[in-house]
C-alpha cells in the first residue's frame, strides 16, 4: 500500500527510478550523512563506547523476557499501568481505548516511530480524535498527508521550499521560506494544542528494568510537552527497548546521539518513572506503557536475533549509497534504508516489505556504521535466501529448495572443472566473432541481463580464456 | 618460498584474461612462482548475493578442494578473495568449514598480499601521472585493503588523488548491478563524477567486477577516467 508516499510506485525499482527522476527530492537528499554528522566520526571517537554498547544489547537480548518481566514489575511498583501487546491492532484498541476514557478530543504525539509502525495517528483520527504530531519534521509530513521517510530526520525529504509550501497551506496564509519564520509559526500553532490535549503520546528510547524509568530523547522539547501537560500519558514501547540497568544509559544515550545526529547528547533527555505522585507539581496523573512484540519475540534464538539490538539511530540510513540516491518513500515502509530491508519483512513475516532486501548492494556501509554492531549487509543476504519461504522466520535455509532459478543447475556446473570450460564455450564465442549489433542483442538474452544493458553496456568476454592462453603460456 | 596459487576469479579469466596475467606479473616481480590450479572455477559470490546459499556451498566446497593443496592462494580481487574469508565459514558446516578456515586463512587479495605479507611496495613498476584509488567494498570492509593499492602507486612514482567518498560503493553490488540497473547507473555516475573531479587519469581498483561496471556506464556517456584494474595499471609499468 503505497499511501503517504511523496514517491508513488508498487515495487521498489518504481519508486527508486522515480525518485532519481524526482529534482527536489535529489535536492533535499544532497549531503545527507555530511549534514547528520558522519558515521567515520563516531567510529573513530566511540569504538569502545560502541563495543560496550552492542554487549549490553546482546546480554539484554540473550534473555529478554527476564528484563521485560523486571521492567513490568518495576513500573508496576511506580504506579504505571502495563498492557502487553502482541499485535499493533491490540496497541491502536489499547490507545484509543484510554484516550475515550480520558475524554480527549486532542491528542498530542511526540515522534515515535513505535506509533508510525502501528499507524497510531490515523487510527485514532478514524475514531474521531485530533492526533497532533508535535516533532516539527513528523507534523510537517503529518499536514502534508505523508510518512516519515528517515527515522531520526522524518522531512528530509523535502526542501526547505517545499516545507514553506506545505506550511503556507496549512497556515492559510504566505509564510516566509525561513527556518526561524517557520519553526516560529509551527511553535505558537502547536503551543494551543498542547493546551487543549488531554493526552500525550510518545515511544521511548530506552527503558530500564532496574527502576522502571522510561527514556525520551529529542531536540525540541516537545517530547518534555507530551508527557508533562497532558492528564495522561501513553508511551507505546517495543519490546526491544528495555535495558537493565540504568548505568547503561551512560553508554547507551551518547551512542544513540552521536550516531543519530552526531550529538554527544540530544537538547532534552526525559526521563520519567512513574506518574504525578502526591505533592509533585507536573506530570501526568496517569501513565500507561504499552509494550509492543509485534512479531519481535520469535526473532530470539533465530539467526535474525541481532536485529533486535536496533536502537534506531538511522545510522544505516545516513551512510547506505541507496537510500541516499533514493530516500525513504522508495521503501514504502515505516522503516526505510538498511535496517527497513531487514525489519520490514521480518516484523510482518513475509507479508510486507518483500522485495527491500534485494535494494542493497551489500557494500557493507551499514555494517560498519551499525553502533550495536548488527550485521546488517549479513542479515539482508540472508533474507533473500529466506524470503524464498512464505515467512522468512519459519525459513530453513539448509533446505534445497523448491523455486525454479538457473543457480541450483549453474553451481552444478561450475563445480566440475570441465563442465565450467564447456560452459564458457558460448562466451568464448560471443567474445569471437558474431557481428557486434547481434552480439548485443544475443548477450542480451542469453546473459538474461536486461537490467543490466538499460544503464550500462555489458563487457565484451575474451576470445581466449584466461586458462586457455596459460597452458600455451611459454 | 612454496608457490602461489592464482585465484584468478571468472570474471578475469572470462572477460579479462590480461588482468591476470598482470598479476602473475607482479608475483613474479615479488620472486613468487606462481601456479594456476586448472580445476578452479567461481568462488560463488553471484550465489550469495542472489540468495541462492545452497549453489554458493557447492562451488564454496569446490574452491576449498581445489585450493587447499595450496600454502598460499592469491586473487586479483577483494570481492572474491572475502568472500573465501567472510561468507565460506558462515556457509559451510562441520568438517568442511574447518577446511574453509584453514584456506581463508591463507587466502589473499593481491594487493594485501604484497604489502602486507611479503612487505613488497616497490616492485620495479613506473606508473607516471595522476591516479584515484576506489576503495571496492568487500576488499575494504571484509579484508581492510585500503593502504596497499595506495602504497604500491605511490611506490610506482604515481600521484594518488583521493577522490570524495572513495569508500563508498560503485553501485555494481552483484545481482543489484542486474536487479536494479537504473539505480546501479546512477551510483556508476557518483563514482565516475567524483573520480573525474580528482584530474586523475584513471580510477584504479583491485576488483574487476567494480570496474567493468564502471567501464560499462561510462561507454554510454558518462564522463569519468578509465576504470583500471591496479594490476593491469603496475604490471604495464615493469621494465
Amino acid at each position: 500500500m503505497a499511501h503517504g508516499l511523496a514517491t508513488p510506485g508498487r515495487t521498489f525499482r518504481d519508486r527508486a527510478a522515480r525518485a532519481l527522476d524526482d529534482s527536489g527530492l535529489q535536492r533535499a537528499l544532497r549531503n545527507l550523512d555530511v549534514r547528520l554528522g558522519t558515521a567515520a566520526e563516531v567510529e573513530r571517537d566511540m569504538r569502545p563506547v560502541k563495543d560496550r554498547a552492542a554487549s549490553i544489547r546482546r546480554e539484554t537480548l540473550a534473555d529478554l523476557d527476564g528484563w521485560l518481566e523486571r521492567l513490568e514489575a518495576a513500573l508496576t511498583a511506580r504506579g504505571v499501568t502495563v498492557h502487553r501487546c502482541a499485535t499493533p491492532a491490540a496497541a491502536r484498541a489499547v490507545v484509543a481505548s484510554i484516550a475515550r476514557e480520558v475524554g480527549a478530543h486532542v491528542v498530542v504525539k511526540s515522534k515515535s516511530m513505535a506509533t508510525e509502525e502501528i499507524d497510531l495517528a490515523e487510527a485514532l483520527e478514524a475514531v474521531g480524535f485530533d492526533a497532533v504530531e508535535t516533532d516539527l519534521g513528523e507534523y510537517v509530513v503529518q499536514v502534508a498527508g505523508e510518512r516519515p521517510s528517515h527515522i531520526i530526520t522524518p522531512v528530509i525529504h523535502k526542501t526547505l521550499d517545499q516545507i514553506a509550501a506545505v506550511l503556507s497551506e496549512e497556515a492559510e496564509e504566505s509564510l516566509p521560506v525561513d527556518r526561524g519564520a517557520l519553526t516560529d509559526w509551527v511553535r505558537t500553532h502547536l503551543r494551543e494544542r498542547f493546551l487543549e490535549a488531554g493526552l500525550g503520546v510518545t515511544g521511548a528510547n530506552f527503558a530500564v528494568a532496574e527502576t522502571g524509568t522510561l527514556v525520551i530523547v529529542t531536540n525540541e522539547g516537545n517530547g518534555r510537552f507530551c508527557t508533562a501537560l497532558p492528564r495522561v500519558h501513553v508511551a507505546v514501547v517495543p519490546v526491544e527497548k528495555v535495558i537493565p540497568r540504568f548505568a547503561d544509559l551512560a553508554t547507551l544515550l551518547p551512542v544513540l546521539t552521536r550516531s543519530a545526529t552526531g550529538q554527544r547528547l540530544s537538547n532534552y533527555v526525559s526521563m520519567i518513572s512513574g506518574p504525578r505522585r502526591a505533592g509533585e507539581q507536573d506530570g501526568p496523573e496517569e501513565l500507561h506503557v504499552v509494550l509492543l512484540d509485534h512479531g519481535r519475540r520469535r526473532l530470539i534464538g533465530t539467526p535474525y536475533e541481532a536485529m533486535l539490538a536496533c536502537i534506531r539511530c538511522g545510522a544505516c540510513l545516513n551512510v547506505c549509497p541507496v537510500y541516499r540516491r533514493v530516500g525513504g518513500h522508495a521503501y514504502d515502509s515505516v522503516y526505510p534504508g538498511p535496517m527497513g530491508e531487514v525489519l520490514t519483512p521480518l516484523l510482518s513475516a513475509g507479508l510486507s516489505g518483500r522485495d527491500l532486501p534485494a535494494a542493497s548492494t551489500l557494500c557493507g556501509a551499514c555494517t560498519e556504521a551499525c553502533p550495536v554492531e548488527i550485521p546488517l549487509a549479513d542479515l539482508i543476504a540472508r533474507l533473500r535466501a529466506d524470503l524464498r519461504s512464505p515467512d522468512p522466520v519459519e525459513a530453513d535455509a539448509r533446505r534445497p529448495h523448491a523455486r525454479r532459478s538457473g543457480f541450483g543447475a549453474w553451481a552444478l556446473v561450475w563445480s566440475s572443472p570441465r563442465g565450467y570450460r564447456a560452459s564458457t564455450i558460448v562466451t568464448r564465442l560471443l567474445g569471437a566473432g558474431v557481428a557486434p549489433a547481434r552480439a548485443v542483442r544475443w548477450r542480451r538474452r542469453l546473459l538474461g541481463v536486461g537490467g543490466w544493458t538499460a544503464t550500462r553496456d555489458v563487457p565484451v568476454p575474451a576470445r581466449r580464456r584466461f586458462r586457455d592462453q596459460w597452458s600455451t603460456r611459454s | 618460498m612454496p608457490p602461489v596459487a592464482l585465484f584468478v576469479t571468472c570474471v578475469v579469466d572470462l572477460v579479462t584474461p590480461d588482468t591476470g596475467f598482470a598479476a602473475v606479473r607482479l608475483l613474479e616481480a615479488a620472486g613468487c612462482e606462481v601456479v594456476f590450479p586448472a580445476g578452479q572455477t567461481c568462488c560463488g559470490q553471484p550465489a550469495v548475493s542472489a540468495g541462492e546459499p545452497e549453489a554458493a556451498r557447492r562451488l564454496a566446497r569446490h574452491f576449498v578442494k581445489v585450493f587447499e593443496p595450496f600454502e598460499t592462494v592469491v586473487a586479483p580481487s577483494g570481492s572474491c578473495a572475502a568472500m573465501v574469508h567472510h561468507w565460506y565459514p558462515e556457509l559451510l558446516d562441520g568438517a568442511w568449514r574447518r577446511r574453509a578456515e584453514s584456506v581463508a586463512a591463507r587466502t589473499y587479495e593481491l594487493s594485501q598480499y604484497l604489502v602486507e605479507v611479503l612487505g613488497r611496495t616497490d616492485l620495479g613498476a613506473t606508473v607516471d601521472g595522476t591516479v584515484t584509488v576506489h576503495d571496492a567494498c568487500h576488499g575494504l570492509r571484509h579484508l581492510g585493503v585500503r593502504d596497499a593499492p595506495r602504497v604500491l602507486l605511490t611506490a610506482a612514482g604515481a600521484t594518488v588523488v583521493e577522490m570524495t567518498e572513495a569508500e563508498t560503493c560503485c553501485g555494481f553490488g552483484g545481482t543489484f548491478g542486474v536487479g536494479h540497473g537504473v539505480l546501479a547507473g546512477a551510483l556508476a555516475d557518483d563514482k565516475l563524477g567524483y573520480a573525474a573531479a580528482t584530474g586523475a587519469s584513471c580510477v584504479v581498483a583491485c576488483d574487476q567486477a567494480c570496474l567493468l561496471h564502471l567501464e560499462g556506464r561510462r561507454r554510454r556517456g558518462t564522463v569519468g577516467p578509465a576504470p583500471t584494474h591496479l594490476a593491469d595499471l603496475l604490471a604495464a609499468g615493469l621494465p
